[in-house]
C-alpha cells in the first residue's frame, strides 16, 4: 500500500467540509433567492461602506497599539535570562487561556456606567465618563484580547537575535536608537508582519467585542455578517457577499504583509 | 534602563491581569454590585453548581472536545503521512486548502459550515446540534494537527519505512514501528492543541449549534447578554484556577523532560 493513500479519508473530509462550504459562500454571494445569478448582493455591500470603514479603522488602530505595547515586551522578554524566559512567557500568555468571552466580560464590568473605573474617577472628583458603548471601548477590547497574539511572534524572532550582534553594533558606533532601527527592527520584521496579521484578522472580523463593549452603535463587519445569518435580517445571500468581501480584504492585507517578509521566514 | 524595563513589564502585566482579578474578587461579593464590595459570600458558587444549563453545557463541551480531538488526531496523523509523500504540486494544493480554516476569520468558517449544514438539513434528516458541532470542531481541529506533525517529517528518513517493509514488516506494522514513534511528539502536541481549541471555541460553535446542544462558551455568551449575574464571575474564577493548575503542571513536565535530556546528553559527552 502506498503512503499517499493514508490521506484519502482526510482529503474526502477536506473537500466536503472545507472546500465545498467555501464554494457555497461564493455561490450564495452571486445568487438571489430564486437561485439565479445576480450581482445585487455584492453591489449592495456598498451600502455598508461606513461599517467597513469603521471596522478597518478600529482594527488598524488596535493593531498599531498592540504593536507599540508588544514590541518592548517581546524585547525585554527575549533579553531575560534563559530560565526566566519560559516562566515569564507563560505569565504573559496565561490570560489567553481564559475564554475570550470572559475576558471581554471583565471589561464590560470595569467600564460600565457604575463600574469600578467610573467609581474611582468619581472619588477623585472627575467623571463619570461614558466609557462603555464607545468605539474606544471596542478598541480597548481588541487590544486586550489580541495583545498576546502580537507578543508571541515578536518574541519568537527576537529570541533568536544573538546578544553579540547587538554588542557588535554598538561597538561599531551605533547609538541605542540606531541599534534599534538598523539592527533589531530589520531582524524582527517577520515577527512584526505575522503579529500584524494575527491581530488584524481576528480584530476586523470580531462581532463579540463590538457587541459587548460597543453597544448597538459600533457595528462591525462581523456583526453585519452575524445579523444576516442568525439575526433579525435573515439574508444568507447578502451575508455570504459580505463574507466574501471580508475575505478579499484580509487576502489583500496578507499579501501586503508577505511583501515585507522574506519567503522562508513566514511564521504562520 | 533595566529598571525601566521592569516597570514597563509590571504595567503590561497589570493591564493583562487586573480585569481578571477584579472578576475574581467580585465573585465573592454579597450583592450583585459590580463596583462596591459589600461582603463575602460563596452564594454564587453554590448557584453555579446548581445551574443545570451550565453543568450540562460543560459536560457537552468536554464530550465534544474529546471526540473532536481524538478523531482529528487520527485523521490528521494519517493525512500528514499521506501529504508528506505526495508530489510537490498536489502537496501544495492540499496544504493551501488545509490552511484555509486557520487563515480565514473564524466567522467565515462558521458561516460557511452553517450554509453547508442548512443545505443538508433541508435534504436529509440532519438537525443542528451535537452532530453538526462535532463535525465543525473536527474540521477546524484537523489543520492544527497536520501543521504540528508536518515538520517532524523533515527529521525522518523516507527510506526507513521501505527498509522496514523489505525486512519483513507489513505496511501497518512498519507504520507503527517506524513512522509513528518519530512523529509522536507532533501528534501529541497536535492533539493537545486540538483539544484546547475545541474547549475554547465560541464563534464557529455559535453558527453550527442548535437549541438542542450547546457548549459552555455559548452558554456564557447568552448569560452575558442577559442580566448581570455574578455566577459568571464565579465561573471565571474556577476556569482561571483550572488554567493556572494545568499550565503549572505542563511547565513542570516540560522542565523535567528538559533536565532528563540534558542529563542524557551530559552522559554521552
Amino acid at each position: 500500500m502506498k503512503l499517499k493513500m493514508f490521506s484519502v479519508p482526510y482529503l474526502v473530509w477536506m473537500v466536503i467540509f472545507i472546500l465545498v462550504p467555501l464554494l457555497m459562500v461564493a455561490y450564495f454571494a452571486f445568487t438571489g433567492e430564486d437561485g439565479g445569478f445576480t450581482l445585487s448582493n455584492v453591489s449592495s455591500v456598498g451600502q455598508y461602506a461606513n461599517i467597513f470603514v469603521r471596522s478597518i479603522w478600529l482594527s488598524v488602530i488596535a493593531t498599531v497599539i498592540c504593536l507599540v505595547i508588544a514590541y518592548p515586551v517581546a524585547f525585554i522578554l527575549s533579553r531575560m535570562e534563559k530560565h526566566k524566559q519560559g516562566t515569564m512567557l507563560m505569565i504573559v500568555m496565561l490570560p489567553m487561556w481564559m475564554n475570550f468571552l470572559l475576558r471581554t466580560y471583565a471589561w464590560m464590568t470595569l467600564l460600565g456606567n457604575n463600574g469600578i473605573i467610573n467609581n474611582i474617577l468619581e472619588l477623585i472628583g472627575i467623571g463619570p465618563f461614558k466609557l462603555i458603548n464607545t468605539s474606544g471601548a471596542v478598541v480597548l477590547g481588541m487590544v486586550y484580547n489580541y495583545l498576546p497574539f502580537m507578543i508571541l511572534p515578536l518574541y519568537s524572532v527576537m529570541e533568536k537575535i544573538d546578544k553579540s550582534v547587538l554588542e557588535a553594533a554598538s561597538d561599531l558606533g551605533c547609538n541605542s536608537r540606531s541599534v534599534l532601527f538598523r539592527v533589531i527592527v530589520p531582524l524582527s520584521l517577520p515577527g512584526i508582519t505575522s503579529g500584524i496579521t494575527m491581530v488584524f484578522v481576528p480584530a476586523i472580523s470580531t462581532f463579540i467585542i463590538s457587541r459587548m463593549l460597543g453597544g448597538g452603535s459600533n457595528l462591525l463587519i462581523g456583526d453585519l455578517i452575524e445579523m444576516q445569518f442568525l439575526g433579525n435580517s435573515y439574508n444568507p445571500h447578502l451575508g455570504a457577499a459580505i463574507s466574501l468581501v471580508l475575505m478579499v480584504i484580509i487576502l489583500v492585507i496578507m499579501t501586503i504583509m508577505n511583501q515585507f517578509s522574506p519567503d522562508d521566514q513566514v511564521l504562520i | 534602563m533595566k529598571k525601566l524595563g521592569k516597570i514597563y513589564m509590571a504595567l503590561v502585566l497589570m493591564f493583562l491581569y487586573v480585569p481578571i482579578f477584579v472578576l475574581i474578587v467580585f465573585s465573592f461579593n454579597e450583592t450583585k454590585s459590580r463596583s462596591v464590595f459589600s461582603g463575602f459570600t460563596l452564594e454564587w458558587y453554590e448557584r453555579l453548581f446548581r445551574n443545570d444549563i451550565i453543568i450540562s453545557s460543560l459536560i457537552n463541551t468536554i464530550i465534544i472536545a474529546v471526540i473532536a480531538s481524538i478523531v482529528s488526531t487520527i485523521l490528521g496523523t494519517l493525512a500528514a503521512i499521506g501529504i508528506n509523500s505526495m508530489r510537490k504540486v498536489p502537496k501544495a494544493v492540499v496544504m493551501n486548502i488545509t490552511n484555509m480554516p486557520i487563515i480565514n476569520p473564524e466567522i467565515v468558517t462558521g458561516v460557511s459550515l452553517m450554509l453547508l449544514f442548512v443545505f443538508f438539513a433541508a435534504r436529509m434528516n440532519l438537525e443542528f446540534g451535537f452532530v453538526t458541532l462535532v463535525i465543525a470542531h473536527i474540521t477546524f481541529d484537523v489543520p492544527y494537527v497536520i501543521l504540528n506533525i508536518m515538520p517532524k517529517f523533515k527529521q525522518l528518513d523516507p527510506h526507513l519505512y521501505e527498509a522496514a517493509q523489505d525486512l519483513g514488516c507489513g505496511p501497518f506494522k512498519a507504520f507503527i514501528k517506524v513512522i509513528l514513534p518519530e512523529i509522536m511528539p507532533g501528534v501529541i502536541s497536535g492533539f493537545l492543541m486540538a483539544f484546547t481549541y475545541s474547549l475554547d471555541d465560541f464563534v464557529i460553535s455559535y453558527f453550527t449549534s442548535g437549541s438542542t446542544s450547546q457548549t459552555l462558551p455559548i452558554t456564557i455568551y447568552s448569560m452575558t447578554r442577559r442580566k448581570i449575574s455574578p455566577e459568571i464571575n464565579a465561573l471565571s474564577t474556577l476556569i482561571f484556577i483550572a488554567v493556572v493548575v494545568v499550565l503549572i503542571v505542563k511547565n513542570a513536565i516540560e522542565n523535567k523532560h528538559a533536565k532528563k535530556n540534558l542529563g542524557y546528553r551530559g552522559n554521552k559527552a
